[in-house]
């Protein structure tokens, strides 16, 4: 059988670095998505285990939100919804921070929350006891602790964040993703640019898995 | 020192502490005994209020604790506490256990909260693990480590909530010397406590608790030789 593999990168070489270069767009996007995903989060689920009524049905109310919705909607209504509504017109990337944080949240909120509840109450108790400020038990004591348990479970949501940073290409932002879909448009040959791109977010997301492995190993200097 | 009046906890609709009126005095070691259940270890923990009482008072020194203005956090300072499980920051080395509040609630030094973190180690015997974390300690050391992270707070009053039930039988004793060593300074001192030869060498006064219920007060000769009430004399025998 004569299965002609009909690829052919010659063309598109040329255009590999234009692509590449999409990784900066991707990178600022994931990292400032996962800084505002990750502080969020801490809040909402410090929320949901707090004593404040008003505040855990708000983070419980906030997660379903933005768990129930799909996260191409929510960009999209950010970006096109942002500027409608106030007038500001706030261009592809802060759209992008913000959509993705926000998303981000929900979920990173859930895994904190079961992090800090794995922890034995009897640390609370003796930071209780040492009179130690609520405050600075979590921040000293209860968060470092979740946070070494909860990692792996965090560098998943991270993961999937870069991963799925490619649907800013609906609002037109200059990732990876877009610009593989441009060259592919410019050479009329989709397979290639699109291969290109797939290898590029896979060595992103190899990388953070060792950055991942990396922070966990020197987490666990304690064990 | 400590004064509790009328002191009742309930949990749900289960009465675990039924109107407890008694006082320690500075300096005092007391040893709180009694059957599993009877409500002890809820009295001990309703002194720092990691228990809130359903009704009562207590006053540690001249503050009412259960006064709603009364700051909690600031009381807990000087009020050190034990568990039985020991509790030690597992993030933390040995010595930062012992430094952490100190440095971060007090506002000591640095410097001088080590000085001092050192000094208290090797009083429990401990100042060579001083930067092991405590994983790598025994169940013993543990424990020595709680007693030094507490002692650090240059607490008032010393809890000890079951301090050697999580033991190991060979590790019980290098606990007991170390909260003995402490009894001598003139530490003010209450032990919920399974040890009962521990209690009449040491404790100035045995409370005896059954039933959520105060039900004798008495220093330890006369409790352990001629016990009043019948229920203290049943738990005797099961006990020695």
């Amino acid at each position: 059988m004569s299965a002609r593999v009909n690829l052919d990168f010659s063309q598109i070489v040329p255009s590999i670095p234009f692509i590449v270069e999409g990784v900066i767009v991707t990178l600022k996007i994931v990292i400032f998505a996962v800084l505002l995903g990750f502080a969020l989060g801490v809040v909402l689920a410090l929320m949901k285990i707090g004593r404040i009524k008003v505040l855990a049905w708000f983070a419980d109310a906030y997660t379903s939100v933005f768990r129930g919705t799909p996260l191409v909607l929510q960009l999209v209504l950010i970006y096109f919804g942002i500027p409608q509504l106030t007038g500001v017109d706030i261009g592809p990337f802060p759209s992008a921070v913000i959509a993705f944080g926000l998303n981000s949240a929900a979920y990173v909120s859930e895994i904190i929350r079961a992090g800090i509840l794995a922890i034995d109450k009897g640390q609370r108790e003796a930071a209780l006891a040492l009179g130690i400020p609520y405050k600075l038990m979590m921040r000293d004591i209860i968060l470092p602790q979740a946070l070494k348990n909860i990692l792996p479970a965090l560098m998943n949501e991270f993961i999937t964040l870069t991963k799925e940073s490619a649907v800013v290409t609906v609002i037109g932002a200059m990732d990876v993703m877009r610009r593989a879909y441009i060259v592919g448009g410019q050479v009329y040959r989709y397979i290639e640019p699109l291969l290109i791109a797939g290898l590029i977010y896979y060595v992103l997301v190899m990388l953070l898995t060792l950055l991942g492995k990396a922070l966990e190993g020197r987490l666990r200097k304690s064990d | 020192m400590i004064k509790v009046e009328d002191l009742h906890k309930s949990f749900g609709n289960q009465e675990v502490l039924k109107g407890i009126t008694t006082t320690i005095k500075q300096g005092e070691v007391v040893a709180i005994i009694g059957p599993s259940g009877s409500g002890k270890s809820t009295f001990l923990r309703c002194l720092n209020l990691l228990e809130e009482p359903t009704k009562g008072r207590i006053w540690i020194g001249d503050e009412e604790i259960t006064d709603k203005k009364t700051n909690i956090m600031k009381v807990r300072q000087h009020v050190g506490m034990v568990f039985q499980h020991f509790h030690l920051f597992p993030h933390m080395t040995v010595l930062e256990n012992v430094t952490y509040a100190p440095v971060k609630v007090k506002g000591v030094a640095k410097a001088e909260a080590e000085v001092k973190g050192i000094e208290l180690l090797k009083k429990v015997g401990l100042e060579q693990k001083a930067n092991e974390y405590p994983s790598r300690l025994s169940g013993g050391q543990k424990q020595r480590v709680a007693i030094a992270r507490a002692l650090a707070m240059s607490p008032d009053v010393m809890l000890f909530d079951e301090p050697t039930s999580a033991l190991d039988p060979e590790m019980v004793k290098e606990v007991l010397e170390v909260m003995k060593a402490l009894a001598h300074t003139g530490m003010t001192m209450a032990i919920v406590t399974h040890e009962m030869g521990f209690a009449r060498e040491v404790a100035d006064r045995v409370l005896f608790l059954d039933g959520g219920q105060l039900i004798e007060d008495a220093p330890p000769q006369q409790f352990f030789s001629s016990p009043k009430s019948k229920r203290a004399q049943e738990f005797l025998e099961k006990m020695l």
